[in-house]
């Protein structure tokens, strides 16, 4: 609880788990997740969080896996899964040197007195009320994964009803030097 | 990968099939069988049902061979034998539901040992999938993690190009098994005939580019590491036949005069008769080969996977040695060991930049470092424990080593040799001499039990002219003895030689040495029943049995000429005798357990 967090930069930390950040580009075809979940569970390899969409380009879309790492080496998870015909490029991505976003609605027991608290925390997480009813808020905040955490863990006593986290997304970090150099 | 053995098949392939026009309109099922025709497909093994049935009406006009056969398996067993002795991908077509299942094994077993396989399944029509139709499985789902790739087909039109992927992914890289699932529906409509190229066929496939050629970087490093060694050993698995490599590796093994081991699934890829060669390492190796990995300064890994039949315990594994890894499969290198020097990229192609790189090497004034105290040491090794066995006593039980080297030393030339999966299988690997490549055939990753006949089958089938012996025990020819009547069916005349001990006997070995000769569910009675020349003559065979010494000979002698119809020699062998050398599994290496009359002199093994 007593945990400072300076959420407006890039550089807070990382989270205390042994997780690492998968980016894996893949053919939007039937069966997909499917040959990529099955890799998972078949090899005995841990998925902390996944997330699923169309990418930029037609026919294709990006998973991002969260892998957790003590179930196996890094490498042989990115070989293995490379070894999937549907898959055409993995990205591992550095939590220093990328951005990540989640996304989570919550709803909270917050009847009389300390619905205001409840409003208070969620104005300074900058999150959204997006219903009421007598006893409860349903909630919605966007952010880095361990923003998230903490919201959680401070939303905890008042009484969590129901909740859902997207999984992160993510994308690697724009080298503005590198383009400054290109540009010069 | 896609270089063919030097043996002619019988039918060769349709390269020059008559060009079609394109837009011509024809059914899905004419455009399936039209476009194995394009793929050179010449035999194919299947057993129709209802899904897969308008597939099998254009078959009556194609070239293609349609062996039929009694269970799918047989279907799934003899692709890959053919696929085995050819190199070319073997096809196997079912039906849906439990045609699809009952191909699962041989999917598994030619996905553990990479071998090249399509299978086509039938479906049920696209508007019934997923409604637990008639005869309905989830054929990809079931099949997704023992194929390389599968896909089901939903359109005619896409029929072409899945067939064409199909043949791509199972032959190219690390070759496996592919599967296309085709819904009835999707043979029974009409499409627009089309041949995808090359080009499109890469198009389609945009995260599939195996890497064939190795990184000049790591083949210098590698032929540097070679010269220095004064303890190499060549460790030569499976990836050397799929690659073709076998001449290379022997040009390399002239080059450096280093020693061979040949995996299970590498037998052949080096002549056994080669001083060089010190035979199959592993849990069943013989002591020297085992010994020679362990004590190595430098194993150079060719297409081999560091399996744990091979390794014993990991961490005691070859603990001196560095590590070359060669192989086209990039999860393979540190799956197991970490390489000191990985080298991505197919084996035949990655030896001869090494060969090269060696002869710039020496050419440049570098020397091969003085091998000859680690020679001498192995052939002490070699003098003091040859693979060996005690003779029976008269009136007793044949040995089954014997039989087998008798049968070795009776074949004729170029025999193809493929067995089932227990004691038989590792008697036949150690007691042949394989001087050929595509001489053995045998499951040896998923170690299938029943594999022999149906896999003789598919090899006599793409190479009639060769003899084919199947080594089978009792256990394993009553899983797929009624493929001996497709075989005589189909004037495939295999030979097999029944080593009948009345045991699962590799099991009951292990009951005897770690169950304190507890035997449970091993004793399979087989002496009394099944009566297995009845049921081979029942069948269409030819059939023998031997319960002495003296019949061995002319029994095999007699079986080698028969040739209109397949033979089964069932020898009575002794039911106590044990594979060695043996290292018990999880075990290290060094703690092999040589054969009893060797066992004495083990400290020897240093």
């Amino acid at each position: 609880m007593s945990r400072v967090r300076d959420y407006g930069s890039n550089t807070y930390p990382q989270g205390d788990f042994n997780h690492h950040i998968l980016s894996v580009l893949v053919q939007n075809r039937p069966g997909v997740l499917a040959r990529v979940a099955g890799l998972f569970a078949r090899r005995g390899y841990n998925i902390f969080s996944l997330a699923v969409a169309p990418a930029e380009d037609e026919g294709r879309s990006r998973i991002t896996i969260v892998v957790d790492l003590d179930s196996a080496p890094l490498e042989q998870i990115t070989k293995q899964l490379f070894k999937l015909i549907d898959v055409i490029k993995i990205s591992e991505l550095d939590p220093t040197h990328s951005v990540e976003r989640e996304l989570m609605i919550t709803t909270v027991r917050a009847a009389g007195a300390t619905r205001g608290e409840v409003q208070t925390l969620t104005q300074i997480f900058e999150g959204k009320i997006l219903a009421v009813s007598e006893d409860n808020l349903t909630l919605s905040l966007e952010g880095h994964p361990d923003k998230l955490d903490d919201f959680e863990e401070l939303l905890d006593p008042y009484g969590i009803v129901e909740l859902q986290r997207t999984g992160r997304v993510a994308l690697p970090k724009l080298d503005r030097g590198a383009r400054l150099r290109a540009a010069n | 990968m896609t270089e063919h053995s030097t043996d002619t098949p019988t039918d060769t392939p349709t390269d020059t099939a008559t060009p079609h026009r394109e837009g011509e309109r024809i059914t899905g099922a004419q455009a399936l069988i039209r476009a194995l025709e394009m793929e050179g497909v010449d035999t194919m093994f299947g057993y129709p049902g209802g899904c897969i049935l308008p597939a099998y009406d254009p078959l009556l006009e194609s070239s293609i061979r349609h062996v039929l056969v009694r269970h799918e398996q047989g279907a799934g067993h003899m692709a890959e034998g053919y696929a085995h002795v050819t190199g070319r991908p073997g096809v196997a077509m079912v039906t849906s539901g439990p045609a699809a299942t009952n191909l699962v094994t041989p999917l598994m077993d030619a996905y553990m040992d990479s071998i090249p396989m399509v299978a086509i399944t039938g479906q049920v029509p696209t508007a019934a999938i997923g409604s637990d139709a008639f005869q309905e499985c989830d054929t990809v789902g079931i099949t997704r993690s023992c194929t390389k790739h599968n896909e089901l087909v939903m359109t005619s039109q896409g029929l072409p190009m899945a067939i064409r992927q199909a043949f791509h992914i199972a032959t190219t890289g690390r070759p496996g098994p592919t599967l296309v699932d085709v819904p009835k529906d999707v043979l029974v409509n009409e499409m627009e005939w089309y041949w995808p190229t090359d080009e499109e066929v890469l198009a389609s496939l945009p995260g599939y580019r195996p890497n064939m050629k190795g990184h000049p970087r790591m083949i210098k490093e590698a032929a540097k590491l070679i010269l220095q060694a004064e303890r190499p050993v060549i460790y030569a698995g499976g990836g050397i036949l799929k690659a073709r490599g076998a001449e290379a590796l022997a040009e390399l093994v002239e080059l450096t005069g280093i020693h061979v081991v040949t995996t299970l699934m590498a037998r052949g890829a080096f002549p056994d008769d080669h001083e060089l060669n010190l035979g199959m390492p592993g849990m069943h190796g013989n002591a020297t080969a085992v010994t020679a990995m362990q004590r190595a300064d430098l194993l150079i890994a060719l297409g081999s996977r560091f399996d744990d039949r091979i390794t014993g315990k990991v961490d005691a594994f070859a603990q001196q040695a560095k590590v070359i890894h060669v192989d086209i499969d990039p999860a393979e290198q540190g799956k197991v060991r970490k390489p000191d020097v990985p080298i991505v990229g197919d084996a035949r192609l990655v030896i001869e930049e090494i060969i090269a790189e060696i002869r710039t090497l020496l050419a440049d004034g570098g020397t091969q470092a003085d091998t000859g105290p680690w020679k001498s040491k192995v052939s002490g090794w070699q003098e003091q424990f040859p693979m060996t066995y005690e003779q029976s006593q008269p009136g007793a039980a044949l040995k089954p080593q014997y039989c087998i080297e008798q049968l070795r030393d009776l074949a004729p030339e170029r025999t193809i040799v493929a067995s089932g999966v227990g004691q038989h299988q590792m008697f036949a690997s150690q007691y042949w001499h394989f001087n050929e490549p595509y001489t053995w055939v045998n499951s040896g990753g998923l170690g299938t039990m029943g594999f022999s006949i149906p896999a003789a089958i598919g090899a006599k089938a793409a190479m009639p002219d060769r003899t084919v012996w199947a080594i089978d025990g009792d256990g394993c020819f009553q899983m797929t003895a009624q493929e001996l009547v497709t075989a005589t069916l189909e004037h495939l005349p295999i030979k097999v030689a029944l080593l009948n001990n009345s045991y699962l006997g590799m099991v009951r070995q292990w009951q005897e040495m770690f169950y304190d000769e507890r035997y449970s569910s091993v004793f399979l009675d087989s002496a009394a029943l099944p009566d297995f020349v009845m049921m081979a003559e029942s069948m269409g065979c030819a059939a023998i049995r031997v319960e002495s010494p003296e019949e061995v000979a002319p029994a095999i002698e007699k079986a080698n000429s028969i040739n209109d119809r397949p033979v089964v020699v069932e020898f009575r062998t002794e039911a106590a005798e044990g594979v060695f050398p043996m290292v018990p599994a999880g075990h290290s290496n060094d703690d092999v357990i040589l054969h009893p009359t060797q066992q004495d002199r083990k400290e020897n093994l240093k």
